[in-house]
């Protein structure tokens, strides 16, 4: 058994950021564990530019970015492991991990932060009907087929979701000379950032189509065709309206899941709409001393967020090794509830007497809203109203949560976002 | 080439009546279309060990079915195959007559089914709280059971191959002539001689059969479609449950899988083509309303993958085994549509026994009656494991992150006799892909270890053999 | 007179601008809600500006390829052009991030760099 007071499962960018956050704040005992062959997790397949604009302001490719917390991590000296796995998380956070030079090992920490990032949504978790060929990728797959190992995986490509990877997905097989023929959305709206539809499709005259989904993909040994057609308000297709494309090749971009089995397997309550653990203000979960932060713990579209969320975990992380006591009293917590709109909160709860001073609080809306305000409620007192021009469900919206403000509210007892019409 | 029997189809009766077969001193061989060996009706249907209830008295299926129920813990001992007698629910709702369930017990009593008996609501729940709410009573039979149909499969080839078994795969057979006393068997690689053939083809049989002039008869594909969910949702019902029977099949069943996943399904819909293993709108989406009839609350957003597999159904509705009426030397095992996975090791025994008695075989000394499966680390102590790892690296590297795959099984699937070529046959093998990312990260990993071990470039490795490679150029060369 | 609409890309809001040209010069720009957005308008009805990005073949590396982008925006019309130029390019590990891989791609004065490391093996 090997003693480490932090364990960060995840070398990708969430972790990278807490392992130089925990640092700073006089943790020297840190490990982390990769299965990759390489620090920077999927950044290293995201040659595309536009990372680090909050952060660095400039922008940055995923490599790029990621390199500038290596550094920073390999200049600390903080321990890492690569090709690992953690095959389990205990309750008592010990973790079991495996790799092919110690075999099964078993660290025992005294706090873990979780930075195990998303998968994406498959094919067959999509219900998408049709034959099962050769040719059906998510866009990562893809992504990384293309960027890290030079191979195309197709010449004709039909696009489902319009996630920011399938954007990018879209303009990196232009370039390396796809056709790409359609991209298909199931939403009214996509699911990327507005800069990605103009600069990934039109820039190519993609065309997108919203409102559409996938009805049949043809071909028994490689994708033949795929048909898309119109759904109605139940997102049921719309018979008549299919369109047949040619195509030997369908990417998939239809959402991000937190991977959150090894949460699970140490009893993390798990929130049903962000599929990431229910965290308090210190991004701390039921569990104490497990952390969790970056796509674990709810899909972000900028990674600078991700980083900026990953360092506050390391800190709170730090915090709890160095003043743990378990003879403390427990601490008086506040639910935040999301509604009109407002999805979930991250965190859903805050500790009124520990919380940082100013706290930031990341969300998403459920629609597409213009011209509306954002309000906050601390039981029934307005304490912020924010006009806001417009929120859209693929757009991570923030505010700050003041403690003295939270504070001045007698018998707090409850924090409402919500959004309402201006 | 001459053989003392050819067998045509390496699905899971091809294969058990290979094993079967491979007990005595004869030369076998299995011709197969595929690239891999269970690529048919064998990958994709219930996996379910029927208690063999079902069936009319007095046919091929009762037999068959009670029979092979009965071989099965015997064989998947054998052949290192995961079985396990989950036990059976056929439950009747308020709207339906409960004398189904009792003409169902006297058709499984004629048929020598052990233990049945039809309990109450009260006790139903006991064991499946998540029955549906209109559920009165059941008919239970704890002899019905699960199996991994892949590694039943696999493990026959495998059994047989080791026993001198040759195995064609990517041969499609394309042409059948009697001559005196041996058949001429035309493929599109080469042509094979035999003194007997078996026609175990699948939804091909009848077209095996005509070939052969052999008895005509009218296999129709009957789609069946399926929704698989993830293992967490593995524990919504402990014990497969049906609901009554119709004339189109035994209705949508929802049951655990032997690996732990839910399995819902499946339809049942004729279609035109042999080829029509695609899923549908209208198919995929009448899942969650029949399985509510009998089970509530199955967790649809945890489904991780859904399928179509197509049942052999011969028009008269039984299984065609034996030798066929018209031309001697030729072998049937045809309609085999459901129970068809719990009959085959029966079949195979019958099979086996009347053509090695025509043929006056003699047992052989040398053979090996077990086979080892693919080990799977899960199983050892960490200290054994470890011991492992040390021995050979690759066991300590996960490939496939969902189902916790190592390199070392996944090599193990690729370099043992009959081994996988392609990504699915690593799958069905090693579980590699098929867990909640359906290989959406082990993909790239399995497609390199592949190139690797087997010698090809990686733009050649497949799917599921020739025409289904995953990659079509390097960038900027299209 | 000519008008020409866009969305604007500068930040999430995506403002729906319109920008009034005469003889090619720019004489209005409307619908932005900040200067940064008629920057970005002026910008690219005038001469429209990318980044590139994509891979080159690496040899002797622990992967085949390396990650590569132009220095800084080319013109949009450029894109294709700097494409062919990468076409066949190899570079030898070890490459590191920043080394040049070609020189004044396509004529642009804009140098292609590595935007990621990629260790010989």
């Amino acid at each position: 058994m090997l003693n480490y007071d932090l364990v960060i499962i995840g070398g990708g960018p969430a972790g990278l950021a807490a392992a130089i956050s925990a640092k700073d704040n006089g943790i020297d005992s840190i490990l982390i564990l990769e299965r990759d062959k390489e620090l920077g997790g999927i950044l290293n397949q995201c040659i595309h530019n536009g990372f680090g604009l909050h952060t660095f302001k400039e922008e940055l490719t995923g490599p790029e970015y990621a390199e500038r917390f290596i550094k920073e991590v390999l200049g600390r000296k903080i321990e890492y492991k690569l090709n690992t796995m953690v095959m389990d998380l205990g309750k008592d956070k010990t973790v079991t991990a495996m790799n092919r030079e110690d075999g099964l090992i078993q660290i025992k920490a005294k706090a873990v932060i979780l930075a195990m990032g998303c998968r994406e949504r498959s094919r067959g978790a999509l219900n998408i009907p049709g034959f099962r060929p050769a040719g059906i990728y998510s866009a990562g797959t893809a992504q990384r087929l293309v960027n890290r190992e030079g191979f195309m995986p197709g010449k004709e490509v039909v696009i489902l979701g319009s996630g920011d990877i399938g954007l990018i997905m879209a303009r990196r097989m232009t370039l390396e000379g796809a056709k790409v023929k359609v991209v298909a959305e199931l939403m009214p709206y996509s699911g990327g950032l507005k800069r990605n539809i103009v600069q990934c499709l039109d820039d190519f005259g993609i065309p997108l189509k919203l409102r559409h989904t996938v009805v049949d993909i043809e071909g028994r040994d490689r994708v033949k065709a795929v048909t898309i057609a119109e759904v109605d308000e139940n997102n049921k297709p719309i018979k008549g309206t299919e369109e047949r494309y040619e195509c030997d090749t369908l990417l998939l971009s239809c959402g991000l899941l937190p991977e959150n089995e090894l949460s699970r397997s140490a009893g993390v309550d798990l929130s049903p709409v962000t599929s990431g653990p229910i965290v308090n203000d210190s991004l701390e979960t039921n569990i104490p001393g497990i952390f969790a932060c970056g796509n674990v713990l709810h899909v972000h579209d900028l990674v600078d967020y991700v980083s900026k969320e990953s360092t506050t975990a390391g800190e709170n992380a730090a915090k709890y090794i160095l003043s743990f006591n378990e003879n403390d009293s427990p601490d008086r917590v506040v639910k935040i509830n999301t509604e009109n709109g407002v999805r979930y909160s991250v965190p859903a709860f805050v500790r009124p007497d520990k919380m940082a001073d100013n706290l930031t609080v990341r969300f998403r809306v459920g629609n597409v809203y213009k011209n509306v305000n954002l309000c906050v409620y601390a039981n029934d007192t307005l304490l912020q109203k924010l006009p806001k021009k417009i929120m859209a469900p693929g757009e991570m919206e923030q505010i700050i949560l003041i403690k003295n403000k939270l504070n001045e509210v007698s018998d707090l007892n409850t924090i409402t976002i919500k959004i309402e019409e201006a | 080439m001459r053989y003392d029997v050819a067998i045509i189809g390496a699905g899971v009766i091809g294969c058990a009546i290979a094993r079967e077969l491979s007990r005595y001193d004869a030369k076998i061989c299995v011709i197969e279309r595929e690239d891999d060996v269970c690529s048919g009706t064998s990958k994709a249907n219930s996996a379910i060990v029927h208690a063999g209830f079902d069936a009319v008295p007095g046919t091929l299926k009762a037999l068959m079915n009670v029979q092979g129920n009965e071989m099965m813990d015997k064989i998947s001992k054998d052949l290192d195959v995961p079985f396990k007698r989950n036990g059976a629910f056929v439950v009747c709702t308020k709207d339906q007559d409960r004398s189904a369930l009792d003409e169902l017990i006297k058709r499984g009593l004629a048929n020598g089914v052990k233990d049945l008996r039809i309990i109450d609501r009260d006790e139903l729940l006991k064991m499946e709280p998540n029955i549906a709410d209109d559920v009165t009573y059941a008919l239970y039979a704890p002899t019905s059971g699960i199996v991994c149909p892949f590694n039943l499969t696999i493990a026959y080839a495998e059994n047989a191959n080791a026993n001198g078994v040759e195995f064609f795969l990517n041969t499609e057979v394309l042409d059948i002539t009697k001559s005196e006393d041996f058949f001429v068997i035309k493929t599109d690689n080469d042509t094979f001689e035999a003194t007997a053939v078996v026609n175990a083809a699948g939804v091909y049989a009848d077209k095996i059969s005509a070939m052969a002039n052999a008895k005509e008869m009218h296999i129709t594909a009957r789609r069946g479609q399926y929704m698989l969910l993830d293992k967490t949702a593995g524990d919504h019902v402990h014990s497969t449950i049906f609901q009554l029977p119709s004339k189109m099949g035994k209705g949508v069943l929802v049951t655990p899988t032997v690996h732990g996943n839910l399995l819902v399904g499946p339809t049942a819909e004729d279609v035109p083509d042999k080829e029509g293993v695609n899923t549908t709108t209208d198919g995929l989406t009448s899942l969650a309303p029949l399985s509510s009839l009998s089970v509530k609350d199955v967790p649809y957003r945890q489904v991780i993958t859904s399928f179509a597999g197509l049942r052999a159904h011969e028009k008269d509705d039984d299984f065609i085994i034996g030798e066929d009426s018209q031309v001697s030397g030729f072998y049937q095992a045809a309609g085999i549509e459901s129970p068809g996975l719990s009959s085959a090791p029966a079949i195979g025994v019958a099979l086996a026994g009347e053509i090695s008695r025509k043929l006056s075989f003699s047992a052989k000394s040398s053979f090996t009656e077990t086979r080892k499966g693919i080990l799977d680390p899960d199983t050892l102590s960490l200290e054994d494991r470890n011991k492992l790892i040390k021995e050979n690296p690759a066991y300590g590297n996960i490939i496939c992150r969902c189902e916790m795959i190592t390199e070392g099984e996944i090599l193990d699937s690729i370099n043992r006799p009959l081994g996988a070529r392609s990504l699915d046959a690593v799958k069905r093998r090693t579980r590699a892909g098929m867990g909640r990312c359906q290989s959406g990260f082990c993909s790239p990993r399995v497609m390199d270890i592949i190139a690797r071990e087997t010698g090809i470039p990686v733009e050649e490795v497949s799917k599921h053999g020739k025409g289904s490679e995953f990659i079509v150029g390097t960038n900027k060369e299209l | 007179m000519e008008t020409r609409e866009l969305n604007c890309i500068v930040c999430p809001m995506g403002c729906p601008i319109t920008v009034t040209l005469e003889n090619g010069e720019v004489t209005s720009v409307t619908g932005n809600t900040c200067p940064r957005g008629e920057k970005y308008a002026k910008q690219e009805v005038v001469a429209p500006i990318r980044s590139v990005t994509s891979t080159v073949k690496v040899l002797g590396g622990e992967w085949p390829t390396v990650a590569c982008k132009t220095k800084t925006e080319i013109p949009k019309g450029k894109i294709f052009e700097v494409m062919d130029a990468l076409k066949g390019v190899s570079v030898d590990a070890p490459v590191n991030i920043g080394d040049v891989i070609i020189e004044n791609v396509a004529g642009t004065n804009v140098n292609i760099i590595a935007t990621s490391n990629v260790k010989a093996c």
